[in-house]
C-alpha cells in the first residue's frame, strides 16, 4: 500500500508541528501588565491530558498530510478543534497557583498555530464538501453554540480575556449593544435612504455621475477624520435646534458616530442599486410594459425583485463594514467595542484589546456568512424559477 | 465634451495640497474660526511635510509587499501545481475580508509590540485580499482562445505566464492594488492610535484637544491624497488597458 501526500496537508503538518513541539501553547504571567513566560502543551496540563493532546493535534496532523477520505479528515479537525479548545482552559486552571487573583494565564503562539492549521483543514474540507447555504449557517449556528456552552459552563473562566470580562461584564454588554445598534442602525438608515436615491439614480440619468461621484469622496476621508468632523455640525444642531438635544442628538458621543457610519453605508448602497436595476434583462421591462403595467407596478414586480441579489450584497459589504468601523466610535465617545480596544492600547493590557476585538471580528465573521447564505438562496431560487 | 474640466479640478486640487502641506501657514486665516480659545490652527508637534511623506511611505511599503505576495499566491494556485488550493484561497479570501482593519492593527500589537509595525502589517493583511481577488479573477478569465494560439505557437508555461498571462492580467491587478492602496491610506490614519507616525497623529491630536481645525486639515489631507492617487492609478489602468485591447470594467 503506498501513502499519497495532500498538498495543503503538508502545509498543515509542518505547521501543527512547529506548534505542538517548538512554540510555546500558554503564556504565564505573575500579573496583568509584566511580560509572561512560555510554557509548553506538556508543562501546560496534567501529564495525562498533555500527552492525550499531543497524540490528538500528531494523529490529526497525520490525516492531514496523507490523502484520506473527507469524512475522517473532517473528523479530524473537529476533534482537535474540540479538544484544543477544551484543554486551553483546563490549563489555565492548572496553570494559576491556587487562590492566587492576580496571575494571568493566556493562550500563546502554539496554541494559535494550532487552531489555525485546524480551521484550515476545516475549511477546506467544508469548502470541497460544497455545502448549500443553509447548511453553512448551520454549521455556524454549531459552532456558536459550542463556544457559548463553553463560556457558559465556566471552563474558560481561568483564562486571562474572561478575567478582563469578569471585571466588567455589565460594561461589555452595554458596549456590545451599542455597538449592534450603531452597526444596525445605520446600515437601516443607509437603506431607508439608500434605496430611493439609487431608484432616482437609476430613471434620472444626469444625477447618477454626480451622486456616485460625492459618495466616492465620502469614503476617502478617513474614519477618523469624519467622526471628528461631524462633532461640530452635530453640536451646533444640539444648541439651536429645539428638542434635538432632548432626542439624543450631541456634538460628541453616538450622534457623529452613527451619522458617519451612514454616510459611509450610502456608496454601496445606492451604487449596487444602481447596477442591480441596470442589469434588469430589457426583454423583462419590454415584457411588464406590453402587459400594460404602470411605472411603480413595473419597479416593485419586476426590477426590484431581480435586482435584489446585487442590492443585497451591497448590503452585506456595509454590515460587515460598519461591524469594523463601529470600534472607530469610541475614539469620540461613541461607545462599542472599540472602548476596550483602546483603553487595552492605552494600559498596554492585551487581553483587553482581545474582549473588545474577539467579539468584533466574531460579528463581522458571523454576519458575512449569513448574508452570503441569504444572497445565494436568493439568487438561486431566481435562477430555477421559470421566466 | 468638456473633458478638460475634470482635468482642471485635478490640477487645482494637486496646487492645493502641495501648496498646503509646504507653507500651512498661508491657509492659517482659513482654519483660524474653527479654533476656540486661541489654540494654534495649524499643526504645531511636527511638520505636515514629514508626517505625509511618512504616511505615504508606509502605505507604499504595505502596498509594495502585498502585491508580491498577493500575485504569487494568485500565480501558484492557478498553476497545475497548485491547482489544488483554489477552492480554498477563494474561501480564504472571503474570510479574510471579513476581518475589521481596526481589529487586525490592534491584534498585531501583542504580537509586534507599538509603533510602525503593527501598521505595515495590518495594511500588508488588508491590502492583500483586493489585489488577490483581482489577480484570481484575471488569471482564470484569460480568453481562452489567446492561451491557446500561445500553446500552439510552442511558448513553455514560464514564456506564457510571462509574455501573455500576466500582461493580460496587469489591468485588473492594477485595479485591485488602486483599491488596495486606497483602503491603506485611510487606515494608516487608525495607525496612529498605535503610535505609528502618519497623518491620523494629527486628527488624533485635534480629537483630544477638541481642536476642529487639527481634524480638519489631517482629514482633508489624507482625503486629497486618496483621490489624487486613486485618478492617477486609474489614468494607469486604462493606459494598460488600451495596450493590452482589454476594456475595464
Amino acid at each position: 500500500m503506498t501513502f499519497r501526500f495532500d498538498k495543503l496537508g503538508i502545509v498543515i503538518a509542518v505547521v501543527v508541528a512547529y506548534a505542538a513541539f517548538a512554540a510555546p501553547f500558554a503564556t504565564f504571567r505573575a500579573n496583568r501588565i509584566v511580560p509572561g513566560q512560555a510554557r509548553s502543551i506538556l508543562e501546560s496540563l496534567p501529564s495525562a491530558l498533555g500527552a492525550l493532546l499531543l497524540a490528538i493535534v500528531i494523529v490529526g496532523g497525520i490525516i492531514a498530510l496523507l490523502k484520506t477520505p473527507l469524512v475522517l479528515r473532517l473528523a479530524a479537525s473537529v476533534i482537535a478543534l474540540a479538544a484544543l479548545a477544551i484543554l486551553i482552559g483546563t490549563a489555565g486552571g492548572f496553570l494559576t497557583p491556587a487562590g492566587n487573583t492576580f496571575a494571568r494565564v493566556s493562550p500563546a503562539s502554539g496554541f494559535w498555530l494550532l487552531i489555525f492549521a485546524f480551521t484550515l483543514l476545516l475549511a477546506d474540507v467544508l469548502t470541497r464538501l460544497n455545502l448549500s447555504p443553509s447548511a453553512r449557517v448551520g454549521a455556524l449556528v454549531v459552532a456558536a453554540l459550542a463556544v457559548g456552552a463553553l463560556l457558559v459552563s465556566g471552563s474558560w473562566d481561568s483564562l486571562s480575556i474572561l478575567k478582563e470580562y469578569a471585571s466588567r461584564a455589565d460594561s461589555f454588554w452595554a458596549e456590545g449593544s451599542k455597538h449592534v445598534t450603531l452597526a444596525l442602525g445605520s446600515l437601516a438608515a443607509a437603506v431607508v435612504v439608500g434605496l430611493p436615491l439609487g431608484i432616482l439614480c437609476h430613471r434620472v440619468e444626469p444625477l447618477r455621475a454626480g451622486v456616485l461621484n460625492v459618495l466616492n469622496i465620502i469614503q476617502t476621508i478617513p474614519s477618523i477624520a469624519l467622526f471628528g468632523l461631524l462633532i461640530a455640525p452635530l453640536g451646533w444642531v444640539a444648541a439651536h435646534v429645539p428638542g434635538a438635544a432632548g432626542f439624543g442628538i450631541r456634538g460628541i458621543g453616538t450622534a457623529p458616530a452613527f451619522v458617519a457610519l451612514f454616510l459611509y453605508s450610502l456608496l454601496p448602497v445606492v451604487a449596487n442599486t444602481v447596477v442591480g436595476l441596470a442589469g434588469v434583462p430589457r426583454a423583462a421591462n419590454d415584457a411588464a410594459r406590453g402587459m400594460g403595467m404602470t411605472d411603480r407596478q413595473r419597479l416593485f414586480d419586476v426590477e426590484f425583485p431581480l435586482a435584489f441579489p446585487v442590492i443585497l450584497t451591497g448590503i452585506r459589504i456595509v454590515l460587515v463594514q460598519n461591524i469594523g468601523l463601529a470600534t472607530i466610535a469610541a475614539l469620540i465617545g461613541g461607545g462599542g467595542f472599540g472602548v476596550f480596544v483602546f483603553q487595552g492600547v492605552g494600559q498596554t493590557a492585551m487581553d483587553l484589546v482581545l474582549l473588545g476585538a474577539v467579539p468584533t471580528v466574531a460579528l463581522a465573521f458571523a454576519a458575512a456568512i449569513i448574508l452570503d447564505a441569504v444572497i445565494e438562496m436568493t439568487s438561486t431560487k431566481r435562477r430555477a424559477q421559470p421566466a | 465634451m468638456k473633458a478638460w474640466l475634470p482635468a482642471l479640478l485635478r490640477l487645482a486640487l494637486l496646487v492645493l495640497l502641495v501648496a498646503f502641506i509646504a507653507s500651512p501657514g498661508w491657509f492659517e486665516p482659513l482654519l483660524r474660526p474653527l479654533t476656540e480659545n486661541g489654540a494654534p490652527a495649524i499643526y504645531n508637534q511636527g511638520s505636515l511635510l514629514t508626517l505625509t511623506l511618512l504616511h505615504l511611505r508606509t502605505v507604499l511599503v504595505a502596498t509594495v509587499a502585498a502585491t508580491i505576495v498577493a500575485v504569487a499566491l494568485a500565480i501558484l494556485v492557478t498553476r497545475p501545481a497548485g491547482a489544488e488550493f483554489l477552492p480554498l484561497s477563494r474561501s480564504l479570501v472571503n474570510i479574510g475580508q471579513s476581518f475589521p482593519p481596526v481589529a487586525v492593527l490592534a491584534l498585531a500589537v501583542p504580537a509586534v509590540g507599538f509603533g510602525e509595525k503593527p501598521t505595515l502589517i495590518a495594511l500588508f493583511l488588508y491590502g492583500l485580499l483586493p489585489i488577490f481577488e483581482n489577480a484570481l479573477t484575471a488569471l482564470t478569465t484569460l480568453p481562452g482562445n489567446v492561451m491557446e494560439a500561445a500553446r500552439g505557437a510552442g511558448m513553455t508555461g514560464w514564456q506564457r505566464l510571462v509574455k501573455v498571462e500576466l500582461p493580460l492580467s496587469a489591468p485588473v491587478i492594477l485595479g485591485g492594488i488602486r483599491l488596495s492602496v486606497v483602503i491603506g491610506l485611510a487606515t494608516a490614519t487608525i495607525g496612529s492610535t498605535v503610535a505609528a507616525k502618519t497623518l491620523g497623529e494629527v486628527i488624533i491630536a485635534g480629537l483630544i484637544s477638541n481642536n476642529l481645525a487639527f481634524v480638519l486639515q489631517g482629514g482633508l489631507i489624507v482625503a486629497a491624497l486618496a483621490v489624487l492617487i486613486y485618478d492617477g492609478l486609474s489614468a494607469i489602468e486604462r493606459y494598460a488597458a488600451r495596450r493590452m485591447g482589454r476594456e475595464t470594467a
